[in-house]
């Protein structure tokens, strides 16, 4: 067996996930679906104290349609939403971006609040939550309350959910007249952590842009929106001239990492190259 | 708390209850307490698809579950869908198209094959080739295995 010894507690209520989490603080760890977390078990990367099992609590998965946002539970399967109707209606930037999720056996355990919870740098969903405007829904002993993804995520793996809390739900609007989707990443083999990719949702009237927003992912230690680079588009129509002044001020906006797959030059090069081959059809429409 | 879980559920048809260390992996639990070695441990971080069962019908890493969570499910492994004939016309047409080698992928590679030709009968080579992403082969290059699903398909 690799992981370290650990305790496990099968909640049934979010009152039992409470308890765990109030009586062993930092030694606690929330498991969902585990795909991102059983992996660190394995490699000792993490070694809690005890697991606190979510799967069974009642009222964390599915997928609601609330009027102008789609209520997104936290324990819905990415396989869920990869194949949901409503996603695909009224979310095309997530509908776009499941498939890029991992690999289908992990899309079918691994969990949609799982993945924005565990804010990994280069995972897809938390930058789309963060084009999107989604508002995460973070419960604790003194009941819930409500946090924009642009004040969620704090840093690497660090999120606004505070010690106590488990993230119940995220509500994410649905997609505008007028407003366009486009999802896109550069990885080694289909399905792993991109090197870098992009979630762009952004107005387009007449092929012309509006405002809208360009966010990254493995790119920095959060989703990163690169603001200034997004507000070159505005009353522009799409060329290769315009296209070559978002690249050159990304290089300028973007302060990428690096590691084995790209060092920070070739990743602000490839967020460019993303832009262009991104935008082109959004404007083309 | 409990460092030692009891768990019951049901493996290629058959009920079985144990009692397992909370961090037991649930490909650990179904090849050392149950024997079934069909299902392989390669990478052991999800990454490479040799450990692939099906859990409540749809496939899982046996390595990114711990047997704690698959309390009260349904398991099959290769030896239960060997034995139902469910994977017959993959494991015929891997054999044709010689899809494999060593054997070492090849069980997870049936079981992601057999739910991608369940949920998209329909699918063309590149939708195989994105479906099969999450297995590794380092024996055929990818292109007989493709060649086998296809040919499945049709069958």
């Amino acid at each position: 067996m690799k992981p370290a010894p650990f305790a496990y507690v099968r909640a049934e209520t979010l009152d039992d996930v409470f308890r765990v989490l109030d009586e062993r603080g930092d030694g606690a760890r929330v498991l969902a679906g585990g795909q991102s977390l059983v992996a660190t078990l394995n490699m000792r990367l993490s070694a809690p104290e005890v697991l606190v099992d979510i799967g069974r609590v009642a009222g964390l998965a599915g997928i609601e349609d609330a009027g102008d946002t789609l209520r997104i539970g936290a324990m819905t399967r990415h396989v869920e939403v990869e194949t949901s109707e409503l996603a695909a209606a009224h979310t095309p930037l997530l509908a776009s971006a499941m498939p890029h999720v991992a690999h289908p056996a992990i899309r079918n355990r691994g969990t949609f609040g799982g993945s924005i919870a565990f804010a990994d740098p280069a995972a897809e969903l938390p930058a789309c939550a963060v084009a999107l405007g989604a508002r995460m829904t973070i419960a604790g002993r003194g009941g819930s309350r409500t946090v924009d993804a642009d004040s969620f995520f704090r840093g690497l793996y660090e999120t606004a959910v505070g010690p106590g809390e488990v993230l119940t739900a995220v509500e994410v609007p649905k997609i505008a007249a007028g407003w366009r989707s486009g999802f896109m990443e550069l990885a080694r083999r289909h399905g792993d952590y991109a090197i870098i990719g992009l979630a762009a949702h952004v107005q387009v009237d007449g092929g012309r842009f509006g405002g809208g927003r360009l966010v990254f992912f493995g790119a920095g230690d959060r989703p990163v929106s690169a603001t200034r680079s997004a507000a070159l588009l505005e009353g522009e129509a799409w060329s290769d001239a315009l296209a070559a002044r978002i690249a050159d001020e990304l290089k300028e906006e973007l302060d990428p990492f690096e590691d084995l797959n790209a060092d920070a030059a070739m990743r602000r090069h490839l967020a460019g190259v993303l832009v262009g081959r991104t935008l082109a059809p959004l404007a083309a429409g | 708390m409990q460092t030692n879980v009891d768990i019951t559920l049901r493996v290629n048809g058959a009920a079985v209850s144990r009692r397992v260390e909370a961090r037991m992996n649930l490909v650990d639990f179904l090849r050392e307490e149950l024997g079934l070695t069909g299902s392989h441990v390669g990478c052991e971080h999800g990454v490479c698809g040799a450990c692939t069962v099906r859990v409540d019908g749809r496939i899982a890493r046996g390595c990114l579950m711990v047997a704690a969570q698959a309390d009260g499910a349904e398991v099959w492994t290769i030896e239960g869908l060997s034995d139902t004939g469910e994977l017959r016309a993959l494991k015929d047409a891997f054999v044709e198209r010689n899809a494999l080698q060593c054997g070492y992928c090849t069980p997870g590679m049936l079981l992601t094959a057999a739910e991608l030709l369940e949920r998209r009968p329909d699918a063309g080579r590149a939708e195989i080739r994105r479906f099969l992403s999450g297995n590794y082969c380092r024996c055929t290059g990818y292109e007989a295995i493709v060649d086998a699903v296809e040919m499945a398909r049709g069958r």
